[in-house]
């Protein structure tokens, strides 16, 4: 399980996340939602461990273990998926050898043996043909000349590949068609499991049409302003923000 | 106070002066005067310092200050060779054709020993080379003493051959100047992979030059990997001719050496012709590699494309000068040059000079230069897959790497120079 206490941070001396408090029970979906701007990117950066975003205090926990001392690579093969907002694209650096350098680093962190290149194809392929995904993504260079949509698919990809305890999807489904969004929904709840658990970033209801939360929490101003069950979604979609500013 | 400067010639030209009885083609009247007109050039220009404008970012005063007071031509055996890649090579040891370690049987073209085929060379030797021009190439030209000469007939496609140079440990320091020349006749092709290297801890100069020719449709593919030991320098000179229809390949990797120059004058010199000119500088704390290109289109409807990438570590300097000269017959020139440099330390340094001159009305020229560092973002998304920092970084600089490398059409010299970056960085790891 996820815990997050009393989290804040800043970007450029600048506080984002002003004491975050949070809980994600092995086996639960959170969505988090809220306005542009109120640090749900913060967040998910804080928690993958980028440069730049300084903890100031607090402390954030994945099964007991504490994230915020560890290197980026050390919390993924912790157990640790962030599914970027903005996936970065790496022109020379092939997705196929990307894919697989990351597998065979998880697998090493586990333990398990490395995956040679045609055993690696082989997995490839099969999580390719359930995201819908054409092969030929695996020859191109690493979100180079993708759409928005192949951007996203290809961190959903790499989450199939890499089994997480722990995904933060950080806006996976903007910028994606109802198809779209079905398929990433799939790759989520196929992960779904009593030792997996799932951040949600949306600002959209449609998503979670699909992904039912346990928990909705309203993050705003650096703070969870507000928290409830997947109604609470239907309720912001319906009426804004604004209520919960009023209620906080 | 008179400050005596080394120019670091002298111990050349006594060199030259105690062994000119004992030199090849010693009773070639043709190469006596070649070698005693280079001496001429050499007495006259010494090293050239940073007041010559081609050598305004290379310091060549560590090259004078290694004392070459006899430069000596050590003839070692071979010790340290590496393994043949393909079946045909040619082995040089200090700057000497080794007929025992070579393997040239079965060969479909000519080729052999320059200082065997000597007096058959009159015609070729010093066609494109231009000792008055580049006092390197009037040091090369004062004493070579061996190379390789290869004629590929016309039509003929001559595979794959290895040219392998390397230097023999020594206390003294050691120099050699091979000549190589190289010559495709009418829709002949070849491809050349030229390694060199040397022991670590000897101080030598390699100072080769190449001379090569490419008739009407010729392609010669030349991938050059530069692996000199750490305190060795390389100071190389390639002139090509580039005649209609014709393709020369240049890849040149700069991995070794304290101190490199790597110096390319291509003409393209008949309609259609096509020159390419890329290549990587992989440096180290201490390093100083330079390429310097000279590009004359001088006929019309070619093309050219350079594309140089330097990473530079520790204090490492690179240098990176490219001229393309565009003729005022050369109309419809389709000329591109990259150069871009991937800081890896804040002590690194580079110098770029792009230079066009284009006296053509209707030409497509274009160029570029980039200096960065590693971008933080990439770095953190492949560390945030779990790839670890080393690692993260060493994919990043390889795909730095791979828009120069990927130009190499020639299958066997892009595998041999993938090959010889990825040893780099394993060597960076350890
Ligand atoms: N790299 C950054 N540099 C400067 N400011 C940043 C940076 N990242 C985020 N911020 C600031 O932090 C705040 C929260 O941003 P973000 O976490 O991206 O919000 P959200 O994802 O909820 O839209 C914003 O005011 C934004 O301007
Ligand atoms: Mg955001």
């Amino acid at each position: 399980m996820l815990r997050i206490e009393g989290l804040t941070a800043e970007v450029d001396g600048k506080p984002i996340l002003k004491g975050i408090d949070l809980e994600v029970p092995a086996g639960e979906v959170h969505a988090i939602m809220g306005p542009n701007g109120s640090g749900k990117s913060t967040l998910s950066y804080v928690l993958a461990g980028r440069e730049g975003y300084e903890v100031t205090g607090g402390s954030a926990t994945l099964n007991g273990v504490d994230l915020l001392a560890m290197e980026p690579e050390e919390r993924a093969a912790a157990g640790v998926f962030l599914a970027f907002q903005y996936p970065v694209e790496l022109p020379g650096v092939g997705n196929a050898n990307f894919l697989r350098t990351a597998l065979n680093a998880i697998r090493r962190g586990k333990g398990e043996a490395e995956l040679d290149a045609m055993q690696f194809l082989k997995l490839a392929r099969a999580r390719l043909k359930e995201l819908q995904m054409s092969e030929d993504m695996l020859k191109r260079g690493v979100n180079v000349g993708f759409s928005g949509g192949e951007k996203k698919r290809n961190e959903v990809l790499q989450m199939a590949l890499l089994r997480p305890s722990l995904a933060i999807l950080d806006e996976t489904d903007s910028g994606l068609d109802i198809d779209a969004l079905k398929i990433v929904a799939d790759g989520v709840n196929a992960l779904r499991a009593p030792d997996f658990s799932a951040l949600v970033i949306t600002h959209y209801q449609r998503l979670l049409d699909y992904i039912v939360p346990d928990k909705v929490h309203v993050l705003m101003q650096g703070r969870i302003a507000q928290t409830g069950g997947p109604e609470l979604a239907k309720q912001l979609e319906a009426s804004g923000y604004a209520s919960v500013q009023a209620a906080a | 106070m008179n400050t005596v400067v080394h120019s670091g010639a002298e111990g050349f030209l006594h060199r030259f002066d105690g062994l000119r009885a004992r030199l090849p083609g010693q009773r070639l009247a043709w190469v006596q005067a070649l070698r005693e007109g280079a001496a001429e050039q050499f007495r006259a220009a010494g090293f050239p310092t940073r007041r010559v404008e081609a050598w305004k970012y290379t310091d060549l005063r560590p090259v004078a200050d290694a004392a070459f007071d006899e430069a000596l031509t050590i003839l070692g055996d071979g010790e340290g060779l590496p393994a043949p890649r393909g079946e045909r090579r040619a082995v040089f040891v200090d700057g000497r054709f080794r007929e025992e370690h070579s393997s040239l049987d079965g060969a479909s073209f000519a080729v052999g020993s320059l200082a065997h085929e000597l007096p058959r060379l009159e015609s070729r030797l010093g066609a494109l080379a231009r000792p008055g021009e580049e006092a390197l190439v009037a040091l090369n030209t004062m004493l070579f003493e061996d190379g390789l000469v290869i004629t590929v007939p016309a039509g003929i496609a001559g595979g794959v051959l290895e040219l392998s140079s390397i230097a023999s440990r020594s206390e003294r320091p050691s120099a050699f100047h091979p000549r190589h020349l190289i010559r495709l006749e009418a829709g002949a092709s070849l491809t050349i992979i030229e390694e060199a290297s040397g022991p670590e801890g000897t101080r030598y100069l390699h100072n080769p030059v190449f001379e090569i020719e490419l008739a009407e449709g010729a392609v010669l593919t030349h991938a050059r990997i530069q692996r000199e030991g750490v305190k060795g320098f390389q100071l190389g000179t390639v002139y090509a001719r580039i005649e209609a229809g014709a393709t020369y390949d240049n890849f040149t990797l700069n991995a070794g050496g304290r101190l490199v120059r790597n110096e390319i004058h291509a003409v393209l010199a008949g309609p259609k012709s096509t020159c390419h000119m890329n290549g990587a500088q992989l440096l180290r704390d201490g390093q100083h590699a330079d390429t310097t290109t000279v590009l004359d289109h001088a006929a019309p409807d070619c093309a050219s494309r350079q594309t140089y990438k330097t990473v530079l570590q520790g204090k490492s300097r690179g240098v990176f000068q490219g001229k393309i000269h565009v003729h005022q017959v050369a109309q419809r020139t389709d000329g591109y040059q990259m150069n871009q440099a991937l800081l890896l330390s804040p002590e690194a340094e580079i110098d770029s000079k792009p230079q066009l001159e284009i006296y053509a009305d209707d030409v497509k020229c274009s160029h570029g230069a980039t200096v960065g560092a590693l971008d933080a973002e990439q770095l953190f998304y492949l560390r945030a897959r779990g790839i670890p920092e080393g690692k993260a970084r060493s994919m990043l600089v390889e795909a730095f790497l791979q828009e120069a490398i990927e130009g190499v059409t020639d299958e066997t010299a892009r595998a041999a120079l993938e090959e010889a970056v990825a040893g780099w960085w394993s060597k960076e790891a350890a």
